[in-house]
């Protein structure tokens, strides 16, 4: 391969990185909203949010990149810039997905603490931000982190659109070089290499946040990273 | 907004086409992925780690990177190193591929929930190896994971529209065709994402009442 073509692969990774950036910050935000609304005491706003999880986690994350692409400029007329287009399906996407795991570690909290809140006369946004969240926050974060290497294997659907993400310049290379190996094989490492950092990334801040809370980071969770560890082989350095 | 349900309706025999194709690819790739995923589990169960080392390596590897790249690897090298294969089943086993090593991942956790007391009675009922496998611990590990396989089966549903890339005509393919072929997007596309829904929905629903059944 020539630095053009190199050129060109660092292009797309950027273009993946900064996509996956965005989602995920979008994803969060979503995922957040959701999931709290879903632990409302409203039942309207409770199934509300629910009809939003299931109608973004019952479609496919590729058909909802159409849609955006496709449908909404010629049937509401909002033209996107390509990146926002990818940010908003991936995004809302994926904040279905994490929205499940908010809801889940929402009521894995001990309802002592929250009966211990409402004894304090907390008000609810209170209890949430000052008992619930706090102690929910550290549970979600390996599930997170699953989710995370998902929407980056999702940027890469992205390329169907014509974005010039990783994906679209190794397509870019093959055609240019009328060889495929070579180039695929690159890009299935970098893919995995970026997969391999975030994973890193999202158990140091799993161990920071743990320990804000009290925790011991070394106990279940890194057991069971052990574990994992020792069965792949791979991917479990375990402090 | 414009709907405009005649081209709704001149659409739905090439939809029930794709859906056909769908199904197809989803039916044999959850059938490739189950089995392929049971014999990665037993394999990071061999005791030597020249077996488990490059087993956990290559799942991981395959788990961590894109689907859709894996398929374009798929479609386009393989020819090159002259295996030639249809798209549907370069599609098939890419999907079946990658959703093994996430089966693999349910089998060994169902594994690993099976009491000790179960193996132990195996032993001292003098059971050979093989018969503890298939007639203990498999049927009672297989029963307790067969919600989690089906969360993977409708998350492929949700992944075969990728086929579409190499060329295999399911229901986004034929959607797409159509759309550019009649210059209508909206609808085709409306189509098969309310299907996409309703049918993962109906499959969910339809998973809940297998778990009731299976898992007491």
């Amino acid at each position: 391969m020539t630095s053009g073509l190199w050129d060109l692969v660092l292009k797309g990774i950027w273009t993946t990185v900064q996509l996956l950036v965005f989602s995920a910050l979008l994803a969060t935000a979503v995922s957040f909203v959701v999931g709290i609304a879903r632990t409302h005491r409203l039942g309207i706003v409770r199934f509300l949010a629910g009809f939003y999880t299931e109608v973004f986690r019952g479609t496919s994350a590729l058909v909802m990149i159409f849609w955006v692409f496709f449908v909404l400029p010629v049937a509401f007329g909002w033209q996107l810039v390509p990146m926002w287009a990818g940010t908003l399906a991936l995004g809302l996407t994926y904040g279905a997905y994490g929205s499940e795991i908010v809801r889940g570690a929402l009521n894995a909290v001990d309802p002592a603490q929250k009966e211990g809140g409402i004894a304090l006369s907390f008000t609810p946004w209170q209890r949430l931000r000052l008992i619930t969240l706090p102690q929910a926050v550290p549970e979600m974060i390996p599930s997170f982190c699953n989710l995370l290497i998902e929407l980056l294997k999702g940027t890469a659907l992205v390329s169907v659109m014509g974005m010039g993400d990783l994906t679209f310049s190794a397509n870019l290379v093959r055609l240019a070089l009328q060889q495929s190996a070579e180039i695929y094989t690159y890009v299935l490492l970098i893919y995995f290499a970026i997969a391999f950092v975030l994973t890193r990334l999202m158990r140091g801040l799993e161990k920071r946040l743990k320990a804000g809370v009290g925790k011991n980071p070394g106990t279940e969770s890194s057991a069971r990273e052990l574990k994992r560890a020792q069965t792949t082989g791979v991917g479990g350095g375990v402090a | 907004m414009k709907w405009d349900w005649n081209a709704v309706g001149d659409f739905m025999p090439d939809f029930w086409q794709g859906l056909l194709v769908t199904l197809q690819a989803l039916a044999l790739g959850s059938l490739l992925s189950f089995t392929l995923g049971l014999v990665w589990t037993l394999l990071m169960r061999a005791p030597s780690r020249w077996v488990r080392w490059p087993v956990g390596v290559v799942t991981e590897f395959v788990r961590n990177t894109p689907l859709l790249v894996q398929l374009f690897f798929l479609f386009y090298v393989l020819p090159e190193w002259g295996l030639t294969f249809s798209a549907l089943a370069t599609g098939v086993f890419a999907i079946g591929l990658h959703y093994s090593t996430y089966t693999m991942q349910v089998y060994r956790a169902g594994i690993e929930a099976v009491p000790v007391g179960q193996w132990e009675a195996a032993t001292a009922l003098n059971l050979p190896r093989r018969r503890t496998w298939t007639a203990v611990i498999l049927p009672q590990a297989i029963r307790r994971v067969v919600p989690a396989l089906g969360n993977y089966v409708i998350s492929m549903l949700k992944d075969t529209p990728m086929l579409m890339v190499i060329t295999v005509l399911e229901m986004l393919g034929q959607a797409r065709l159509f759309s550019q072929q009649h210059f209508q997007f909206t609808e085709p596309l409306t189509v098969i994402g309310a299907a996409f829904i309703l049918i993962s929905y109906l499959a969910s629903l339809l998973l809940r009442a297998l778990e009731r059944r299976l898992v007491r």
